[in-house]
């Protein structure tokens, strides 16, 4: 054990789990949106704005968040004529690319976790709030989001995790992030089990504190 | 489609070889998965705290951080702690392992933990008056288990091994980083030397749904015959 680069490489490692930090909060906000919009579109009646909603969630979920990353990263850049519009100056950073491909991956999954919440829904609730003469525009809005939002919170909370952890794979395009100045010291110093436990005990630490705080606000808005 | 052909003017067949790679990957991965499911299972549902706390280690462990993270450590750590054991016995030369071995491993472990909470939660759900009846029938530890706890665990654990079994496949995707030829790392390679890189990874996305779409029938079908009688 050489505990001297465990020590000496923990401030760096600190540091990129800022970066893995900024990656997952921004993908997580974004995702929320699609997932919500998705969600929305699933439980419509029309037949093909529902198919194309569970094409989307079909397809990010079954295919591995690398070649969605590659896709977005190495793929669009191809097409000549994304080039000459103002996406070019988001899709030629690694970074824009991450966090696209991140969105719309937990988007995905956000999607199926909100959606499976609102059909849970009891029906009285919704004709409750029917009865006592609210608009269903409100009804959706302060009811059925709601209610929505804490029956998903256990399985939205995994999908944080999950998520965290999917944020490594930014170190597949160049970027810095816990697992990419991990991986960087691995390969200069050849001592990978030291830091696999300091970055690997970062990581665990993030997980801590995510799993904790979706516990507590679970049972900030329990129903009982 | 001239790059899809066979032969040596497309990259057809080093793709499906590269499928089939995927595939083994996958199977040796559950596999592995498996076995270490069938030790740390047990360890939870022990009565010792002591197991309990080295099972919980490992699940929490695996589960808590990046699967790229562990696969660097057995690609860059695999071939050094097999040299130190092998010096133990006074081998010092140097050994390589293959990239599939240090694959599947990595995989497989990560896997064995989400099969691990899997098994217990399935063994964990089955009606506490079956191990009673088994042992009222006077069947050994042995034959309780097989006769009678595990077609029941079967049962209830399939759904979500399925989801493992997901996820496994997906994951196998993060071992081309050690430059193992499955679909991600000939895409990458077809991609690198055809300057085609949006053709390329879309078809490995398509092969890669394909594979999910075939293994979620057949996990189907078995779920129908584990479930007869219910």
């Amino acid at each position: 054990m050489d505990f001297e680069l465990m020590i000496n490489s923990f401030p760096k490692l600190l540091n990129a789990a800022v970066i893995t930090l900024k990656l997952l909060s921004v993908s997580l906000i974004v995702g929320l949106f699609i997932g919500l919009l998705f969600a929305i579109l699933r439980l419509n009646k029309n037949i093909f704005i529902n198919r194309f909603a569970y094409g989307y969630s079909y397809l990010f979920r079954g295919t591995p968040l690398l070649v969605q990353i590659f896709i977005i990263y190495f793929g669009l850049g191809q097409i000549e004529y994304l080039r000459s519009t103002f996406l070019w100056v988001i899709l030629k950073e690694p970074y824009w690319c991450a966090i696209i491909a991140f969105a719309l991956n937990t988007g995905a999954y956000t999607s199926e976790i909100l959606r499976s919440a609102f059909q849970t829904i009891k029906p009285g609730v919704i004709e409750a709030g029917q009865s006592l003469g609210i608009s269903s525009k409100i009804i959706f809005y302060k009811i059925q989001i709601p209610i929505a939002i804490r029956q998903s919170l256990p399985a939205y909370g995994n999908e944080i995790i999950l998520m965290m952890k999917g944020t490594s794979l930014a170190s597949t395009v160049t970027i810095m992030d816990l697992t990419g100045v991990a991986k960087y010291i691995i390969s200069t110093t050849f001592k990978p089990i030291e830091v696999f436990i300091v970055a690997g005990g970062i990581y665990l630490f993030m997980t801590f504190i995510i799993h904790n705080v979706i516990k507590f606000l679970e049972k900030k808005y329990s129903f009982n | 489609m001239e790059l899809l052909a066979f032969g040596d003017t497309g990259w057809g067949d080093e793709l499906f070889r590269a499928t089939l790679m995927t595939i083994a990957v996958s199977i040796t991965a559950m596999l592995i998965g498996f076995s270490f499911a069938a030790i740390f299972t047990p360890l939870k549902l022990s009565k010792f705290k002591s197991l309990n706390l080295i099972a919980n280690i490992y699940t929490t462990v695996i589960r808590g951080v990046p699967e790229l993270l562990v696969i660097y450590l057995f690609f860059f750590g695999g071939s050094g702690a097999i040299m130190f054991v092998a010096s133990i016995f006074g081998y010092n030369e140097y050994i390589e392992i293959n990239a599939f071995v240090t694959g599947s491993f990595a995989i497989g472990i990560i896997s064995g933990a989400y099969s691990t909470e899997v098994f217990r939660g399935a063994i964990q759900s089955i009606d506490k008056g079956q191990f009673e009846a088994a042992k009222v029938l006077g069947f050994n530890k042995f034959k309780q288990f097989y006769k009678i706890i595990l077609p029941q665990m079967l049962r209830l654990a399939i759904p979500n091994l399925s989801n493992v079994w997901q996820i496994t496949l997906k994951d196998t995707s993060l071992i081309s980083v050690t430059g193992l030829v499955e679909i991600m790392r000939q895409s990458y390679i077809a991609a690198g030397s055809t300057r085609d890189p949006l053709f390329f990874y879309s078809f490995a996305a398509v092969l890669y749904l394909l594979l999910t779409f075939l293994s979620m029938k057949l996990i189907n079908k078995l779920e129908v015959k584990y479930s007869r009688g219910y």
